[in-house]
């Protein structure tokens, strides 16, 4: 008691932050048992303990309806499709930009590399639909005056996942790879000129020298994808999608929107976000575990 | 002969070429954007959307923008108070707290810190956080754009590192002084801490910029819209009927390059600002070892 009594200043100091955590993530814990009830559209919270306890009722709607297998499986091939694009591709741009010899040249690469990570998703959707736009896309019109067909690219099944996926690594390859880079300037330039006088050339030592000292730290940046399968860009398809591609583009995350804000579903729609809360709990809780246990810090 | 493809010159100019054509596609869609915000209806007609650079330069459509658009007005201001009222609620929580669990002796301090890091692996999800801030009735109300989202998990851990590190001597030669811990933390701790404040207030400052799902769910009323939600609104429409009091003149500008002016004029703060602070984000990156 006396030790706590010494430290009073800083749990003062936390205090404010810790009433904020409680407040905004763990009662939202505890009302996710609306998922095990039938809350009324009008009383909301209020109306939290008069509402009638239903058991699974709501998560055994989900699992046996029409939309469960579409809205998983597109929220993992749509994730799936990221990482396995979005993933190596900063890696490489790093390896590419640590190529480089101008330092002057490198740095302003660099910097424009980060400006799509900057942009709102609102504008970079904006943007898109600008170039897409049936009539008047500057894309669209000129594949149009190549084959004669004018192509509505947003509203078509077969392209849609494409658009997301290649947007998302417009989006973040240059962000996401600034720790490799930095990974690569903390290799000791040493290895370089041994390897050099060996006769080695640039190749071979970007794949012997440069690609394993930054091996943990694609490791680590690999598990962190890992544990954020279930997230495959709720913002990004919110803002694209149309009910003609909600086929191939409803994911979890969209479909408890539409479901609880929009339809007002609470406790469906509650009951579909803990499911994923969960199962994305297990990932992140794994990934971070076998993060900690390579070494070092893991993700926390 | 054999030799020249083996030439460092040659791959140089090689892997350069690459990076240039990527470089030149992280900044075309902007041009493009650029581009059609000075057009006029009648080149827009005559050329059809094959738009790299306007022929005649038209600033119609930056006219209509800035001179009679009382949405607007009020959308940027709303985000103005945003971002100046959130990013400081944000480094206040944050810093306190990083800084108090950043107490290598502190009792409890890592049942506290789990306190936090769980809400970072699991979280109750989508509906009861709008129900929460719905029930509290901060919905249109300036609030729910920033008291919702007071501490990220991911910054309060990279301050909390920064702090870590802080060379324990400076703290010992302060108490020797016979400082109190609130002096410390104002006079030694804060000053040395400028740069990571900065960048963190930085990250938050420009989330806030950006920030639209949750504006978008937790305001519905046109006053308290803050300029992302606006801008998705008339974006979203074929014409542009929602930028209210707009009296066209004779040729009134295409929809495309409203939209693209619109673009613009809420992208260039962050398009002036970013290569100058982008640094500071990069070191942030480095403090703390973690994906921003």
């Amino acid at each position: 008691m006396k030790k706590i009594w010494k430290f009073r200043f800083y749990y003062y100091l936390a205090l404010p932050g810790l009433i904020y955590f409680f407040i905004f993530h763990y009662i939202p814990m505890g009302g996710a048992l609306i998922a095990f009830k039938d809350i009324s559209p009008f009383d909301g919270l209020e109306g939290f303990f008069d509402a009638p306890w239903v058991g699974l009722k709501h998560f055994e709607r989900f699992t046996s309806s029409v939309y469960f297998y579409d809205v998983i499986e597109n929220t993992i091939i749509i994730s799936g499709l990221k990482i396995l694009f979005g993933f190596p591709a900063p890696i490489i741009f790093a390896l590419l930009l640590n190529e480089v010899l101008r330092m002057s040249l490198k740095r302003v690469m660099q910097t424009i590399s980060y400006l799509p990570h900057f942009i709102s998703w609102v504008v970079t959707a904006g943007m898109i639909t600008a170039l897409l736009a049936t009539s008047g896309g500057l894309i669209t019109e000129t594949i149009n005056d190549f084959t004669g067909s004018n192509i509505n690219f947003l509203g078509n099944k077969d392209y849609f996942v494409s658009i997301l996926v290649t947007s998302h690594v417009w989006k973040t390859i240059g962000w996401s790879s600034i720790i490799y880079l930095a990974a690569m300037s903390s290799i000791d330039p040493a290895l370089y000129e041994s390897a050099r006088i060996d006769g080695a050339n640039r190749l071979q030592m970007a794949w012997h020298i440069t690609l394993p000292s930054i091996s943990f730290v694609i490791v680590i940046m690999f598990l962190f994808e890992i544990g954020h399968l279930l997230d495959a860009g709720f913002e990004q398809i919110l803002l694209l999608y149309s009910p003609g591609v909600y086929k191939v583009a409803d994911i979890i995350d969209t479909f408890v929107y539409r479901e609880g804000l929009l339809a007002l579903k609470y406790s469906f729609a509650a009951a579909v976000g803990l499911f994923k809360a969960v199962i994305a709990f297990v990932l992140l809780y794994t990934a971070n575990k076998l993060a900690n246990k390579l070494g070092q810090t893991g993700l926390w | 002969m054999k030799s020249y493809y083996r030439t460092e010159t040659f791959w140089n100019y090689i892997i350069v070429g690459i990076l240039l054509i990527l470089t030149l596609s992280f900044l075309l869609p902007f041009i493009i954007v650029l581009s059609t915000s000075f057009i006029s209806e009648a080149e827009w007609a005559r050329r059809g959307g094959h738009v790299l650079y306007p022929q005649k330069i038209s600033m119609t459509a930056y006219d209509i923008l800035f001179g009679k658009s009382y949405v607007l007005f009020n959308a940027y201001q709303v985000t103005f108070l945003r971002v100046t009222l959130g990013t400081f609620s944000n480094l206040v929580f944050t810093t306190t707290l990083a800084y108090a669990l950043a107490q290598r002796d502190l009792p409890y301090r890592i049942p506290l810190t789990f306190f936090v890091f769980f809400t970072m692996v699991f979280n109750g999800g989508l509906i009861p956080q709008f129900l929460l801030v719905d029930f509290l009735n901060l919905r249109n109300t300036i609030f729910a754009l920033f008291v919702p989202m007071l501490v990220n998990g991911w910054y309060f851990l990279i301050m909390r590192n920064f702090f870590m590190n802080i060379p324990k001597d400076l703290i010992d030669a302060a108490i020797i002084d016979g400082a109190s811990p609130f002096k410390i933390l104002t006079s030694v701790v804060l000053p040395l801490s400028m740069p990571v404040l900065a960048t963190i207030g930085l990250f938050y400052a420009v989330y806030h910029w950006n920030e639209w799902f949750y504006a978008s769910i937790y305001i519905t009323d046109n006053e308290h819209k803050p300029m992302q939600i606006i801008l998705r609104g008339l974006l979203n429409q074929a014409t542009m009927e929602g930028v209210d009091n707009i009296s066209f003149r004779e040729e009134p500008p295409p929809a495309a390059s409203l939209k693209s002016a619109l673009i613009i004029f809420s992208t260039v703060p962050i398009l002036v600002v970013y290569p100058f602070v982008q640094r500071y984000f990069v070191k942030g990156i480095m403090v703390g070892g973690v994906k921003g």
